[in-house]
């Protein structure tokens, strides 16, 4: 992406001519990967001639005028079919863009489609999109991760230059490990959320997916500050994350947190791992072993909370003022039960049904109630480890991509998030960079944890550790 | 642990007309994550206090003013079906 943007500047490409590229390259290889539920075309071409004008006129709007990219179909762009991968939105049409969608389009970005997730983002996998699964382009019968599987797959396979997606349990992080980019869970709060469809309101944060760490950080800084539509984005200002890149992590304090290394770790990610631990110490860094003591505890607390809210969030989808309506109910009553039968894929569902349950009279203090002290024992875990280190580091995901159908039990699919839900929970800034890959050739995920809004150290220590290793010359091969 | 009856109990909540097959399988499927999830029992959260949100903010306040919204066009535009300027539902009152 900042690659593009310096070749604009030059003159030696144009915005338009890459984005023709892109879309030539989508036409071509997106049938195999199946990233994108829209591309938008027209609207693609449009804001890259703008673009175009501001570089011959010598007035780009800065780093990311003119960069094609995607969006995960749960951001909602005015007057572009926004559907959250449900049956139930498959025709909605939002009036309004979402603050990010916004703010892109402010600093020049052009749009190339919307990319494809698990239905409203509940899942790892992408499996679960009501229209298409994605594949991973390392190995297209391996899942690309989830929910945000088609942004990453798109960052991945060169169907854009960067992307967007949510990570309400792992969501960005996953994927990005999954299929090799860079993939950042900003501090809750630090990017509006006006305009991404709820899923779990008080995990859920919009991020970059990026092909490397200072696209990410570009991204960021884009999309990133305070949004009177949201009052839960946070009124602090915004670093200049690109600036912050520079500096290295010499007398970095890293913490190692034992229990992110045990036995149900794939041996190669516990490999890699190390190994890039190894370099950051090289590299000035210092590390010490930490215990974060919830951290078995993340997910029983995490599909609790995120069901519960998620259940509240979706209850919107009735049949009434937009999205599917079911014919033949006999009452309204009816209409919208079959309305949300007919509409929701087995996934939903499920995690409504659990989060109606959690919450319903008689078990609201046992499940839900109880789920949010343990929230509290993770959070604290967390702020007793940033007492003596400055940055932890872990996996991203215990394994590397699984195969389509490979985990049919959904608490099986639920368990592949161990490592990733913790940070949502604790609200904290988190990262994922490639790091090395499997014995059969796929990526694998390097997750760097900071402290509430310090996202610069984390860019900082991902952009040393990218720098010092050679793993992004390493391409899929798509033909 | 979470019997038939509590499944279609929790269903009617969530205004889902599921199937008997799905009945079924939601039955086992939750009786299975809720047994998981149950090893939270094991923590003593004695006097812990519940984290609802990340981020401690507390009432964040603006200015009562008015600003422009959305033409009501563009809100009906979405409308499954409508009369007017009114979003149509099956009847509710009885003759």
């Amino acid at each position: 992406m900042h690659e593009l943007a310096d070749a604009y500047r030059r003159g030696d490409v144009t915005p338009t001519a890459a984005a023709e590229a892109y879309l030539a390259r989508i036409e071509k290889l997106d049938g195999r990967v199946g990233a994108y539920l829209t591309v938008t075309r027209e609207q693609a071409l449009a804001a890259a001639k703008a673009a175009e004008g501001r570089y011959r006129s010598k007035a780009p709007r800065g780093p990311l005028d003119g960069v094609p990219i995607a969006l995960k179909d749960l951001l909602c762009t005015r007057g572009v079919r926004t559907t959250c991968a449900s049956k139930i939105l498959e025709n909605f049409v939002p009036p309004y863009d979402a603050t990010v969608v916004e703010r892109l389009a402010a600093a020049g970005a052009v749009m190339l489609g919307k990319t494809n997730l698990d239905e409203f983002a509940m899942g790892s996998s992408t499996e679960h999109s009501a229209f298409q699964p994605t594949r991973n382009p390392w190995d297209l019968a391996r899942v690309p991760g989830g929910s945000s599987g088609g942004s990453a797959a798109a960052v991945a396979a060169d169907l854009a230059a960067g992307a967007l997606g949510s990570d309400t349990g792992g969501s960005i992080r996953q994927p990005a490990a999954f299929c090799g980019v860079v993939g950042f869970k900003p501090t809750y709060g630090r990017v509006s959320r006006y305009g991404l469809v709820a899923f779990a309101s008080s995990l859920d944060q919009i991020g970059p997916l990026a092909k490397d760490v200072r696209d990410a950080a570009l991204l960021l800084g884009a999309i990133a500050g305070p949004d009177p539509h949201d009052s839960t984005s946070v009124n602090e200002p915004v670093a200049d994350y690109a600036a912050a890149l520079d500096g290295g992590v010499g007398g970095l304090r890293i913490g190692v947190p034992r229990e992110y290394f045990t036995e149900g770790v794939d041996p190669d990610v516990q490999r890699s791992v190390r190994q890039a631990i190894a370099v950051l110490c090289e590299l000035g860094a210092t590390t010490q072993e930490i215990s974060l003591p919830t951290t078995d505890y993340g997910i029983a607390v995490y599909y609790l909370i995120a069901p519960a809210e998620a259940s509240s969030n979706l209850a919107r989808y009735d049949g009434v003022k937009y999205g599917l309506r079911a014919a033949g109910a006999k009452d309204l009553i009816d209409m919208y039960g079959r309305t949300r039968a007919v509409g929701f894929g087995a996934e939903v569902k499920r995690r409504i049904m659990l989060g109606a349950y959690a919450l319903s009279a008689g078990y609201y203090d046992a499940y839900y109630g109880r789920a949010q002290k343990v929230r509290t024992l993770v959070r604290r875990d967390f702020e007793a480890a940033f007492a003596q280190v400055d940055l932890i580091v872990a996996p991203t995901a215990p394994n590397v991509a699984f195969k389509h159908g490979e985990k049919e039990d959904p608490l099986a699919m639920y368990l592949n998030d161990v490592f990733t839900v913790p940070a949502n929970l604790a609200g904290i800034p988190a990262v994922s960079v490639r790091c090395g890959f499997s014995a059969g050739g796929l990526p694998i995920g390097l997750q760097l944890i900071g402290k509430p809004l310090d996202e610069p150290t984390v860019l900082r220590a991902a952009y040393a550790y990218e720098q010092a290793t050679r793993w992004l010359e390493r391409r899929p091969n798509l033909g | 642990m979470i019997d038939l009856r509590d499944v279609e109990h929790v269903a009617r909540l969530a205004r889902l007309a599921l199937s008997e097959a799905e009945k079924a399988r939601l039955q086992a499927e939750l009786s299975a994550i809720l047994s998981y999830i149950d090893k939270l029992k094991e923590l003593d959260v004695e006097g812990v206090e519940p984290t609802s949100h990340a981020v401690p903010l507390v009432d964040v306040m603006r200015e009562d003013e008015v600003q422009p919204c959305l033409p009501r066009e563009a809100m009906m535009a979405n409308a499954p079906d409508r009369a007017r300027e009114f979003f149509r539902v099956p009847r509710i009152i009885e003759d």
